[in-house]
């Protein structure tokens, strides 16, 4: 049968329709993970996506998993509810408390994000994302000092020397390898792989040390001597071969050689995972890498930047931290920001039993946190977005099914390297999106707060 | 007689592909249950794949059946489960002024309790 082909752009989004209501979403945005993959072409039949070429195996679980949930928009207490009614409920639950705490955030668009983030601000509470559990400690040696960091594109078109420390991108970023570091042809890098070394430092010979020139395999909880190590031998100071064999579980002679080889470079850069900053050592061995990072300008021209695991993540980072000048674990009670990450992090108000009031948004601390955090969480009233069902969702007072980002709704994300991304969405859910849902939130919060201002009065 | 290791929860394709097909799923509850162990520790230990082990830490105990890594992925005194809920049943809630509780390189307790009839 003859297809007729159309093709139709709107604003962002270019689609192709051919017959039997089959539609192909072109350079569709995966938001599966922070590569943010923007040149996926989705084919959709009947609110089904049935392809999703060029994704990778998460991307194309994220996509072709995706139906639209058969569940009540809004629960509460678990009993099916309007929207409207859920609004409510969430706006007092909020309003109610002294010491409410919204966290996630990494899952939403930056539009919704920053509508949280007002929330927060009416309500003087805590905002927290998932980056306090995951590159938090980074995001503290940030602030201690800085970062020497390009985009994605530059690693594509210059790196010659590409180091990953505590990363895992073949199972965690399937395309991070040939989307952006070691495969493309790039300006100064013509012959893509073949001019690129590639180092991995790791306690596991992992599936991406198969595309490595070299493995470091580190002791563990040893990064940080590891780090030191080099930042000794980048400034030439002579070191004792069995203290560092005995710290780090690496012969000295390795790291001199993965240290001539960074110098030698003519653009280094260092990607970093969680096997830095969930391990021993967390924030500062972070600020030792990016330290490193800062010594090795005096050689060569040498960048790094952290893997970020969810679509979204670094966008939250970048909301809040417009919002409030902080990254994450930011307390507004006071009127003013407050970051303090120890004492206004999600992990830590749950697990001490502070917080008497939660938003949960696209995000499963009762799958994810330590027991006494989620026993908390369980004990206190909480609102969830989320367009799945999880254990967070399941115990939420208040429960939203949103419409899924990327797939569903438009908006920006950022790319883990800062870069913002539109989103291309291929069809329409029943379910509000969360930006719609947390609108709802701040404007009944406004009106709460509004009229006990006046009865105040 | 439990024998101390360390364990290093971390992502896995599998594990995140079943997010996507939904946490309450086969492909993710398969994933985050199954503890892999080094082969030269399974035969030091003769624990074979399919045996259900506890794993005892300074927050929490947990109870997963073993497969082997593969090859020569993990080195002997090293355990490696994917991460989920499981993994996160033995982290504490104490950040140390991070944010986040120590959630790779934990010393557990790794205790042979059963094995499949």
């Amino acid at each position: 049968m003859l297809k007729e082909k159309k093709r139709m752009a709107t604003a962002s989004t270019t689609v192709e329709t051919t017959g039997d209501d089959v539609r192909v979403i072109q350079d569709a945005t995966c938001t599966f993970c922070g590569c943010v993959c923007d040149d996926i072409d989705l084919t959709v039949k009947d609110n089904r996506i049935t392809q999703a070429k060029r994704a990778c195996v998460l991307g194309k679980a994220w996509f072709l998993n995706h139906e639209i949930e058969d569940r009540p928009s809004c629960l509460i207490e678990g009993q099916p509810a309007t929207v409207e009614e859920g609004i409510d409920r969430a706006a007092r639950i909020l309003t109610d408390a002294i010491y409410p705490i919204t966290y996630g955030l990494s899952d939403s668009t930056s539009e919704a994000q920053r509508v949280a983030v007002s929330i927060v601000d009416w309500i003087g509470g805590i905002v927290d994302t998932t980056t306090s559990v995951c590159h938090g400690p980074s995001g503290m040696a940030f602030q201690g000092v800085g970062e020497v960091t390009c985009t994605l594109g530059e690693v594509a078109n210059r790196a010659d020397f590409v180091m990953f420390w505590g990363s895992n991108p073949a199972e965690s970023h399937p395309r991070h390898f040939t989307k952006y570091s070691l495969m493309p042809k790039g300006m100064f890098v013509p012959n893509g792989r073949k001019d690129r070394t590639c180092v991995m430092v790791d306690v596991r010979k992992t599936k991406s040390v198969r595309a490595a020139d070299i493995h470091i395999q580190i002791k563990p909880r040893c990064d940080f001597e590891g780090l030191w190590t080099l930042r000794a031998l980048a400034q030439d100071i002579e070191l004792d071969p069995v203290q560092v064999l005995e710290d780090t579980g690496v012969e000295l002679a390795a790291w001199q050689d993965l240290m001539d080889r960074m110098k030698a470079c003519k653009f280094g850069v260092i990607f970093f995972g969680m096997g830095l900053t969930m391990t021993r050592g967390k924030h500062a061995n972070s600020e030792a890498l990016l330290l490193l990072t800062r010594d090795m300008n005096k050689y060569t021209r040498f960048t790094c930047k952290p893997n970020r695991g969810h679509g979204n993540v670094t966008g939250a980072d970048n909301v809040v931290a417009w919002r409030t000048g902080y990254p994450f674990g930011v307390n507004l009670s006071r009127g003013y920001p407050r970051f303090n990450p120890g004492e206004f992090t999600t992990s830590d108000t749950l697990g001490r039993g502070e917080a008497d009031a939660a938003m949960i948004i696209a995000s499963d601390p009762m799958a994810n946190f330590s027991q006494a955090a989620r026993d908390h969480l369980a004990s206190i009233p909480y609102i969830a977005l989320d367009p799945k069902e999880t254990p967070t969702t399941r115990a939420a007072t208040v429960a939203f099914t949103v419409a899924t980002y990327g797939i569903n709704t438009g908006g920006t994300v950022y790319r883990m390297d800062d870069v913002p991304i539109p989103l291309r969405p291929a069809f329409e859910s029943p379910h509000p999106s969360d930006f719609d849902v947390l609108t709802g939130i701040e404007k009944r919060v406004k009106e709460i707060l509004a009229d006990r201002s006046s009865s105040s009065s | 007689m439990p024998e101390t290791f360390i364990l290093i929860p971390g992502r896995t394709a599998k594990q995140g592909a079943g997010i996507s097909e939904g946490k309450f799923e086969k492909t993710y509850q398969y994933e985050i249950n199954h503890l892999q162990v080094s082969p030269q520790d399974m035969e030091r230990l003769g624990i074979e794949v399919g045996d259900r082990v506890r794993l005892t830490g300074e927050h929490g105990q947990v109870e997963v059946d073993v497969i082997a890594s593969k090859g020569d992925e993990l080195p002997p005194g090293l355990l490696f489960i994917p991460y989920g809920d499981i993994s996160s049943r033995l982290m504490g809630a104490e950040t140390h002024g991070s944010g986040m509780p120590t959630s790779k390189g934990m010393d557990v307790e790794m205790e042979l309790i059963n094995k499949p009839a």
